[in-house]
């Protein structure tokens, strides 16, 4: 089971990690720094496995990378919310952090909440509910199988891409 | 044939691309700055490949130029080690990205250029298909020459009007904010076109583009007219329009009576008209950004400070975008105006944009920036306020002191 830390709508990259705290490339000092003004105990009360479910357009405005890289270094097992900024979610999906887009969770859950999230399948069971996630495209599921771009490219090149689209 | 991103898409991958389509693309450049550079560059090593090419490969010293602690001054060091290792030249420190990337070529209509910084959309101004993405992707084009690209459906919006004395892009882009939402156009192409985008400068455009992803956009894309050739000093090539485009939706807007917006905190979709907001105290007011920082912007705020003096309650900041737009400033006699006026200029770069360098707001501090991003802590504290508005809007506000109308200035 995961517990989950709920968030609101248009979460930005600023509220996740303000431009002011990305000067490291250290995923352990991201992980200090995530949400640090949003919700400042987030880092200290995280444990490995839990989950962030938010409303609409999470992670707008910069492509700081640095954002789902402090996430996910905070252990954080996926994140689900109704919808998510682009380039965010292109980011998360490249960095191995799992990201499900779900309509109807969000306001089934309350903050502190147990769920439990089938990564590979979509599926988040709240309350004895089961809610199905969209299906990521192709190109992202190749990149998840892959466990991030990085190991996607250097092992299989474009081709690996190339022949899913 | 289609929409401008399918038209560009399908040049550059030689067959034709519709909406929906996913192709791998090669780019004509690729560029990363101070802060999202040295995790492309970790992305880059992990690859362990060579570089693609060099000479389209661009770093940008801005958004914390000179650098202001040791951490960024880490963060450049480890890039200028990157260059010299790779023999990348373009390792440029003389004002923001996307002005630079125009200014130095790497911007062609009818290309296609990848940036780690979302505002990289800005290109589309000069028929380019550009966007922004996280540092990985950029590591993965910097040693591939290429990214993988789902073609977009394209949002046409279509312009009609004249904008009135002290109305500029700036504000078409905050009424179509308010009118969308922040997600409004989320993975969508948006095509600036009509009358009034064909009468408007690049620097207007230019404008256009860059805000477009502050409304979610992938790309924000003009057509391609003699403007466009003209002001990258390039013989003209020809227009560069759609043809027989089929849209996901087509927004007409006629700005005759548009009046001057503002976007209000906490968000950029809450615009109001400025007249709801006029009177406003303002603590600081920033001139400058990738949204409105070049010298056309620079011209319309001397303009408004010659012979006054900024509110000396309110502390104003000046920043040409570009060390270009900043040697022009100086030969035209606008920062000698800036200056007598009792602004604050510095050197070109990012600035207080992103709350990282000069003009930090403390708690309960109220600014009026030109830049296109309000959310809270964007510039300091999160407990302090951020207003968007055009440069017209903000000069008369450095002046008054509070939140007021350019038209009524003069």
């Amino acid at each position: 089971m995961s517990r989950v830390f709920r968030f609101g709508d248009g979460i930005s990259t600023d509220a996740i990690m303000p431009g002011r705290y990305n000067l490291t490339t250290d995923p352990a000092a991201l992980a200090q720094a995530c949400f640090i003004e949003n919700r400042p105990d987030f880092h200290e009360t995280v444990r490995a496995g839990d989950v962030i479910v938010a409303g609409s357009n999470f992670g707008c405005g910069s492509s700081r990378e640095h954002a789902p890289l402090s996430i996910k270094a905070c252990g954080v097992s996926a994140v689900v919310a109704r919808s998510f900024a682009r380039i965010f979610y292109r980011n998360a999906v490249n960095l191995g952090l799992p990201v499900i887009r779900c309509a109807d969770l969000y306001d089934a859950v309350e903050d502190g909440d147990q769920v439990e999230v089938d990564v590979e399948h979509g599926t988040i069971t709240a309350h004895g509910r089961s809610f199905q996630g969209e299906p990521p495209s192709a190109v992202a599921r190749r990149i998840s199988e892959a466990g991030s771009l990085v190991e996607l490219i250097r092992n299989h090149g474009w081709a690996a891409i190339e022949e899913v689209v | 044939m289609g929409t401008l991103v399918e038209e560009i898409l399908s040049r550059r991958v030689g067959r034709s691309v519709r909406a929906g389509d996913t192709v791998v693309a090669e780019v004509d450049a690729v560029m990363a700055h101070d802060v999202t550079g040295p995790l492309a560059i970790d992305a880059f090593r992990s690859l362990e490949m060579p570089i693609w090419n060099a000479s389209r490969t661009v770093f940008s010293f801005d958004h914390v130029f000179p650098s202001n602690s040791v951490a960024a001054s880490e963060l450049h060091r480890r890039i200028r080690e990157f260059a010299a290792e790779y023999g990348i030249r373009n390792l440029f420190a003389e004002g923001i990205c996307h002005l630079v990337m125009v200014e130095r070529g790497f911007v062609r209509p009818g290309g296609v250029v990848v940036g780690a910084d979302s505002h990289s959309t800005t290109y589309g101004a000069l028929g380019c298909f550009s966007t922004g993405m996280g540092s990985t992707d950029i590591g993965v084009t910097m040693a591939t020459g290429r990214s993988w690209f789902r073609v977009p459906e394209t949002l046409r919006i279509e312009v009609t009007g004249e904008l009135a004395r002290g109305v500029q892009a700036k504000d078409l882009a905050l009424h179509v904010i308010r009118r969308l939402g922040a997600e409004g156009a989320n993975y969508l192409a948006v095509e600036w076109g009509g009358p009034t985008v064909s009468a408007m400068g690049l620097s207007e455009r230019l404008t256009l583009s860059n805000l477009s992803v502050d409304f979610g956009a992938k790309c924000g894309l003009c057509e391609v007219d003699a403007r466009t050739w003209e002001y990258l000093h390039l013989p003209d090539g020809g227009d560069q329009r759609p043809g027989d485009p089929v849209y996901a939706e087509v927004l007409h807007i006629d700005v005759d009576d548009l009046e001057p917006q503002v976007s209000a905190p906490p968000a950029i979709e809450n615009v109001r008209p400025l007249s709801e907001l006029a009177g406003t105290r303002l603590d600081e007011v920033f001139i400058g950004s990738c949204a409105n920082g070049r010298i056309e912007d620079m011209a319309v705020v001397a303009g408004m400070l010659d012979g006054h003096q900024v509110s000396p309650t309110t502390r104003t900041i000046i920043i040409p975008g570009t060390r270009t737009a900043y040697v022009q400033a100086l030969e035209r006699g606008y920062i000698d105006t800036f200056v007598r006026a009792g602004a604050v200029v510095m050197a070109a770069g990012c600035g207080p944009c992103l709350g990282r360098q000069h003009g930090t707001l403390g708690p309960g501090e109220r600014a009026l920036s030109t830049s296109m991003r309000n959310y809270p802590g964007r510039m300091g504290s999160p407990d302090a306020e951020i207003y968007l508005a055009n440069p017209a809007v903000a000069a008369a506000s450095a002046i008054a002191g509070v939140i007021a109308d350019p038209r009524e200035e003069h």
